[in-house]
Formats: C-alpha cells, sequence, structure tokens
C-alpha cells in the first residue's frame, strides 16, 4: 500500500500520549483521500474495540433470522446435490410415474442420513457419546491457530495468504527437533513448540521485512514463499536425515513420545494443542483490544499514513505483526506434528493454511470469531468423515456441501435477496456496527 | 420425453423441492416399479472397506486399481463395500475409526502414507484384518497382509523392448513424485535398456532418470498433465523417442505431447504403466508400445475371496513376473514394430527373471 513512499515518523511507538493522537487522526483522516485498505471493510469493523464483533453475536444480534435461512437454503441445496449421487434415488426416480412415493422417500431419506451422519460424525453419536465432538476439537486446533494468524494480519491490513508456508516451516522444524533430538519429557516438547514458532514467526518476519522494506505485495510474497516452503520440505524428506532409516519413502520417523502433546482425553486424539489453541486466542483478544502494540497495528490497518503521521513505527509495526502471525500459524504446524499426526510427511499442511483464510474471514477477523468458525470449519471436516463412511457420498459432494453451507453463512445479503427480504430489515440491521465502523480505512 | 418433463412441471407437487435437479432426474422416471420384496442376488454380510490415500479412487493408479479390485469382488462374491477417501494425512486415523466401527472384516489401505494409521488400528482391532497395497512393515503385523510388487522386473523387459524399438537411440521416462513405488520403475526400465546395449554392443541412452544417483525429471505430482505434457516436449527435445511416464493420470500430458510430436511427423512411442495403457487410455492406443502393469486388483479380490473364505494370512503378497503380479502388457498396434528376434529374446529374459538366473535389482524394491 503506502508503506514505501513514506519515511517514519520516528517517534517511539511506546509513548502514550501517541496512541490518543493516533486514534484521533485515524478517525479523522478516514476520508477518501486514502487508497481502501486491501481488507474487506467488515473485517475492520471492530477495530474501536469496545464491542467484540463475533459470528455468534452477529446471529444472536439482528442477523440470527438470517443466519437461521442460510443455514436452510445450503441444508436444501446441499442435500439436493447429495440425493443427486444417490443410487437409491436415481433408480427410484426411473420408475417415478409408477410410484412416486419410492422417489421422495429415497429423496428424503438421502438428505436426511446425510446431515444426521455430518452430525454424528462431529458433535454427538449414540454409541461413541461426545468423542466425535472431541475429534472436532483436535482437526480444529491448527484451524484455529493459523486462522488467528491470518486474521491478526487482517487487521493491521495485510493480506496474509501465507499461513500454509508458515504451517509447513514450522511443522519441519518442529518435527525436526521431535525425531532427531531426544531430550527428556517436557523439555523435549517445549523445544519442540519453540522451534516450530520460530520457524514460522521467521518465515512470516520474512514477509513483513520484504514488505517494509521493499514495499513488496504481501500477498505475492506469501504465495512464493508457500511453493519455496512446500518444496523444500518435498526436498527435504527426499534427504537422509528426514528418512527413517532404511526406507526410502519420504516420511519422517515418529516424533519421540516426549515430544508430542499430551492426550487431554483417553481414546480421542484431542491433545494439549487445543488448550494451547484457546490460550492463544484470549492472548490475541488481549494483544489486539488491550495492548499497545494492538492498537498500533490495528491503528496500520485501518490507515497507514495516518499512523505513520501518529507516531507509529509503520514498518516496524508491520514486520511485527506478520512475525505474531507467522508465530500463531506456527502453533498449528506444531499441533500438526506433535499432536495430530505425530510424523511429518509432504501433506502434513493439508489445506490448512488456505482454510484458515475462510476461518479468519467467517470469523470478521476477530479473535473469537475466528475460534468459533475454526470449530465449525473442524466439526465439518471431522464429520466429513462419517458422511462418507455412513452414506457412501463421495467425499467431493460432502466437501462441495460444505463449502455451500459456508457461502451461505458467511453472505448474508444473497440469502435476503434470495428470500426477497425487504431492505428496511438491511439498515436496521447493519445501525449495530455502524458505530465500531467509524475508523474504516476505506470508503 | 419433453412432455413428461412438462406434465411434472406442471403437476407442480412438490414446487418447493424439486428443482431442476430433481427434474433432471424426472427425464427417464416413465420405467415400471419394481416388484416389492423382489430379492437382488444372494448378498452375504461379509464388509470389505477400503482408505485411500490423499489421491483419492479416481487417481488412474493404486488407488484406483485396489478399489476396482474390491468393486469385482462385490460384484463376484456378493460381499458389501465401504469406501472413504482422504483428503489429509491426518484423516487417515479417522477413516480407519470409522471402519472400525462400521464393523468391517477387511480393511484395504493404499499406500506408505497409511502405513502408521494402519498399524495403530490393526494393533487396536486385533480381530479385523487389514492389507496394505504397496507398503511393508520391518517387523510384521499378525493382522496385516502387505501387498507389494517387484515393479522393477516388468520395467526390464519395459525397458529391453524400448531400446530394442528405438530409432533415435535414447529412450525417456519421468516420474510424478520421487518415491520408491515410482522410482523402482525407472530403474527397471534403465537396467533393461542397459542389459540391451550389453547384449547388442549398442549405445542406447535413457534420459529423465540416472540409476545410479538416483536422480531424475520428475512433475512434482500426479495431478498436473500440463507439467506432464512439457517435460515429455523436454525428453523429446534431448532426443528420445520412446517416453515412459510413471505419474498416474500426468502419463496423459505425455501422450498428448507425443501425439503432437507425431502430428508433427516424429516417429515416438508412449510405454504407459500400472494398467494397459492400450485399454485404459485408449485416446493414445496408436502411441502405445506396451504397458508395464501391476495387477492390483486382481490381487485384492484375491485376498477378499481368502479372508471370506476364512484363509486369511499376513504373509506378504509379492507381485513378481512369475506369478503374473507384474507383467508387460502386449504390444498391441505395434506388434509388427517389435522384431520376432527381440519377441524371443523379451521371453529369454522373463524366463531367466522367474528362474531367478537374472535378478533385477533396485534400492528401490520393497523390502520383504
Amino acid at each position: 500500500m503506502t508503506t514505501k513512499d513514506n519515511t517514519p515518523a520516528g517517534d517511539s511507538p511506546e509513548e502514550t500520549g501517541n496512541e490518543v493522537q493516533a486514534a484521533d487522526v485515524a478517525l479523522d483522516t478516514a476520508g477518501g483521500t486514502l487508497e481502501p485498505s486491501l481488507v474487506p471493510v467488515s473485517t475492520q469493523s471492530g477495530d474501536t474495540g469496545h464491542q467484540q464483533d463475533t459470528v455468534l453475536r452477529r446471529i444472536v444480534m439482528g442477523n440470527g433470522f438470517v443466519s437461521l435461512l442460510a443455514v436452510f437454503v445450503a441444508l436444501v441445496l446441499g442435500g439436493l446435490l447429495i440425493a443427486s449421487t444417490d443410487q437409491n434415488v436415481a433408480k427410484s426416480a426411473g420408475y417415478f410415474f409408477a410410484r412416486p412415493t419410492d422417489f421422495l422417500y429415497y429423496l428424503w431419506g438421502a438428505m436426511t442420513k446425510s446431515y444426521v451422519a455430518l452430525f454424528q460424525g462431529s458433535v454427538f453419536n449414540p454409541r461413541q457419546g461426545f468423542s466425535p465432538l472431541l475429534e472436532t476439537m483436535t482437526v480444529a486446533t491448527p484451524l484455529i491457530c493459523a486462522g488467528l494468524g491470518v486474521a491478526l494480519a487482517f487487521r493491521a491490513g495485510l493480506f496474509n495468504i501465507g499461513a500454509q508456508g508458515q504451517i509447513i516451516i514450522s511443522a519441519t522444524l518442529g518435527a525436526y527437533a521431535g525425531f532427531a533430538w531426544h531430550l527428556p519429557p517436557v523439555l523435549h516438547l517445549i523445544v519442540v513448540v519453540v522451534m516450530g514458532v520460530i520457524g514460522g514467526a521467521a518465515w512470516g518476519a520474512i514477509v513483513g521485512l520484504l514488505k517494509a522494506r521493499t514495499g513488496a505485495h504481501e500477498v505475492i510474497v506469501t504465495i512464493m514463499l508457500n511453493y519455496v516452503a512446500l518444496f523444500l520440505l518435498d526436498f527435504l524428506l527426499n534427504t537422509a536425515a528426514f528418512r527413517r532409516p532404511g526406507d526410502n519413502s519420504p516420511i519422517s520417523p515418529r516424533l519421540d513420545e516426549s515430544a508430542v502433546y499430551p492426550q487431554l482425553i483417553p481414546g480421542s486424539r484431542l491433545h494439549l494443542g487445543f488448550l494451547v489453541a484457546v490460550a492463544l486466542t484470549a492472548g490475541v483478544w488481549w494483544l489486539l483490544n488491550r495492548s499497545t502494540i494492538g492498537f498500533e497495528f490495528r491503528a496500520v490497518g485501518a490507515n497507514p499514513a495516518a499512523a505513520r503521521t501518529a507516531g507509529v513505527n509503520v514498518q516496524a509495526a508491520t514486520i511485527l505483526v506478520m512475525a505474531v502471525a507467522g508465530a500463531l500459524s506456527g502453533f498449528g504446524g506444531v499441533a500438526q506434528v506433535a499432536g495430530t499426526e505425530k510424523v511429518l510427511t509432504g501433506g502434513v499442511a493439508a489445506q490448512i493454511g488456505f482454510d484458515a483464510i475462510t476461518v479468519a474471514l467467517l470469523g470478521r477477523s476477530t479473535p473469537w470469531g475466528t475460534f468459533f468458525a475454526g470449530l465449525l470449519f473442524g466439526a465439518f471436516r471431522a464429520g466429513a468423515v462419517q458422511m462418507q463412511i455412513q452414506t457412501g457420498t463421495p467425499i467431493d459432494i460432502v466437501l462441495v456441501v460444505q463449502s455451500l453451507i459456508v457461502l451461505f453463512i458467511a453472505a448474508p445479503p444473497l440469502v435476503r435477496s434470495i428470500f426477497g427480504l425487504n431492505p428496511g430489515r438491511k439498515k436496521r440491521a447493519k445501525a449495530a456496527p455502524k458505530a465500531a465502523v467509524a475508523t474504516g480505512g476505506a470508503k | 420425453m419433453k412432455q413428461s418433463l412438462r406434465a411434472t412441471l406442471k403437476r407442480g407437487s412438490f414446487a418447493g423441492v424439486a428443482t431442476a435437479g430433481a427434474a433432471a432426474l424426472l427425464l427417464s422416471g416413465c420405467g415400471a416399479a419394481p416388484e416389492a420384496g423382489s430379492g437382488g442376488p444372494t448378498t452375504s454380510d461379509y464388509l470389505a472397506c477400503i482408505v485411500s490415500d490423499s489421491g483419492g479412487f479416481d487417481d488412474q493408479s493404486f488407488n484406483q486399481s485396489s478399489y476396482e479390485g474390491l468393486k469385482k469382488a462385490e460384484k463376484d462374491l456378493g460381499i458389501q463395500l465401504k469406501s472413504a477417501e482422504s483428503k489429509a494425512n491426518s484423516d487417515f486415523e479417522t477413516n480407519l475409526n470409522g471402519m472400525m466401527s462400521a464393523g468391517c472384516k477387511l480393511t484395504v489401505t493404499v499406500g506408505f502414507l497409511l502405513g502408521d494409521a494402519t498399524k495403530k488400528a490393526a494393533t487396536d482391532n486385533k480381530d479385523s484384518h487389514f492389507a496394505i497395497v504397496d507398503f511393508s512393515y520391518k517387523e510384521p503385523i499378525a493382522n496385516v497382509k502387505p501387498v507389494i510388487y517387484d515393479t522393477a522386473q516388468a520395467a526390464y523387459l519395459a525397458g529391453y523392448a524400448a531400446a530394442a524399438t528405438s530409432k533415435t537411440g535414447k529412450v525417456g521416462t519421468f516420474g510424478g513424485i520421487k518415491i520408491p513405488t515410482v522410482t523402482i520403475f525407472m530403474d527397471g526400465f534403465y537396467d533393461g535398456v542397459q542389459a540391451y546395449n550389453k547384449a547388442k554392443g549398442k549405445n542406447v541412452q535413457v534420459v529423465g532418470w540416472d540409476k545410479a544417483s538416483q536422480n531424475g525429471s520428475f512433475t512434482g505430482d500426479f495431478e498436473k498433465q500440463d507439467t506432464g505434457k512439457q517435460v515429455t516436449k523436454n525428453l523429446l527435445d534431448q532426443g528420445a523417442d520412446i517416453v515412459m511416464p510413471v505419474a498416474g493420470p500426468v502419463g496423459k500430458g505425455a501422450g498428448a505431447a507425443l501425439k503432437e510430436a507425431k502430428a508433427a511427423g516424429k516417429d515416438v512411442k508412449l510405454i504407459w504403466v500400472d494398467s494397459d495403457g492400450y485399454l485404459t487410455a485408449p485416446e493414445y492406443k496408436d502411441l502405445m508400445l506396451t504397458s508395464v502393469v501391476k495387477q492390483m486388483g486382481e490381487a485384492v479380490e484375491a485376498i477378499v475371496k481368502d479372508d471370506k473364505d476364512g484363509k486369511f494370512s499376513n504373509e506378504p503378497y509379492v507381485g513378481t513376473l512369475a506369478n503374473d503380479g507384474v507383467a508387460i502388457a502386449p504390444f498391441h498396434d505395434f506388434d509388427s514394430a517389435v522384431s520376432a528376434e527381440t519377441k524371443s529374446e523379451l521371453d529369454a529374459l522373463k524366463a531367466d527373471i522367474i528362474s531367478g538366473k537374472l535378478k533385477v535389482e533396485s534400492v528401490n524394491s520393497p523390502k520383504q
């Protein structure tokens, strides 16, 4: 954006006097003279910090009805998709006019069965009790960590596509410390976590550094660094140091028992990493809403030029926010290798880094919003397995359906227009966040 | 048909639900209803399951072949079948747990990535049986049967045939990802070419793979066909006229590049892998010299049958030339292009490999 053509104000950002000033300037110069931020306005909306604008709050406040409709539309549309892949439905459609009840019966059956399976795979089922919920939390852990990293960067006006690379680097370093070094318990885990987090932070800081010093666009830099990380991992897995002795397959040895997060509940995969993710969420909330640094991050995100005028060192803030974002993603990478998989492979990051972007946006870039959006995504991922096994719905269709649900939840205006809801409702719904929107750099 | 659709829409019996998708289904909705209670073929309640790696069951490689083997068993033996595709490595364990709670008697897992997850599931469920394709354990597990292939044996024959038919004196190969199950093809192919050189005093060169340094051309995944096309073009530019892609569906990219080269007047040929490409990739059949075949479907079906009959054993199944687990496909359209001399030499080599007189060795061969 505008970092490159300005010199830093030079003042120490720590001075509390600047805080108030920065806020005033940020508020006052929000007019159209400046390039709009890359980050969607909605993600900046909560940044006065006095109002937590989470998904849950949005559902409860005003938009609840629309959200319900969104889920309903998604369920019906998804159900039809599922039904269209169901053999019985197809077969009974063949004699629809002879016995239409069969068709309707199978149609209804196919739709409901899938959603029941989704629920049973992600929350509760009679056989295993609530252990699917634990699985949901396990799957959500890296998503939450990486989602926080993406959300934090959003709030500072940086579009961080690099969570994938940050996860890969941190997983690689963390895993290496986990299987190659043999240290006493507790210490070993701490070393693994520290190695991973430093790796992620460094990978993020490179982006911040390039952005701050050269003005390179963070989207390009992060995407390229994703490739660098991915192929670096592929290369490393083809070296003897990262392979199991005597084996040519690109898969690392298992991490030592002392190097992995302890299980929280026996019989499930839920590990300490989840509690770490909860703590990180609280930490990011504190950072953004209660700390000077977080305030600077938000000021930079809202209006970098104004922040600079107000005495914020924009370059330092850019580097720092990317390092912290990378560290958060790094916790995600550690959760993968030291929690869920306990082994390093080329696919260790799966699609987590990219799902994290959706999670952050769905959570409106607020820490707790991201947390619950991560849980929702985790539930979908965990439920998909049961949906596939119990109903035989192809996994790709399962993912299509889930993406539809997210799409409708994330786009209330779309749902409103489907149901032709009057614009008066729209205005009232928007009124609530309006007070908070004042600092928005765009529009 | 059109009229019946119109009638359906006019009737509007379920306006809310029946959207375009349902209407499309109804296009053919004029058939007769099945008799109530008409029993299908006798089905057994034996349940066989399969969990893929992230390639999915349409990878035109081991996931697909294994899945097709189970499908065939479902049809032939009347068993039940459940399948789960993994989208990420963290899905392996959950998929296997799901299969265990579904009550699978035999669960087939595909690929070395599932090695750890299968081991864990097998240890936790001692009464269930497992078969893992393309992977074997150093220490055998009582209820896991490894299914592995000494593909180098068949690739050796393909390399020999390629060297004998090459006009330019150069043959090429490339892989998808550098993993043993891929590079074993390339090792065998390389050795086959060297065997030809040694027997005939020729100097046919292999581009795209060097066995000694274990380095060569790879596309980086099993998905991007355009990369395969590009790599193949590079191999052709280096003078190769026969190319063996070992990259699942990426092989189609090689086929496309060769097709273009052929249209431009070059005499080029393709060697397919895993299945007989003449049958499974018919759009390139006029380029298909031969294929290095891994009979995975057959092996999987046989294992299911054995297990159903209570004859499960954890002894590894090793596909070799001797048990037809690996083979080279017929030359089909190129039958006349391969000299009778070469054919008899291939037969002799095959016999030597089967008898053990000739050993095809590769660092990538499965450890037994």
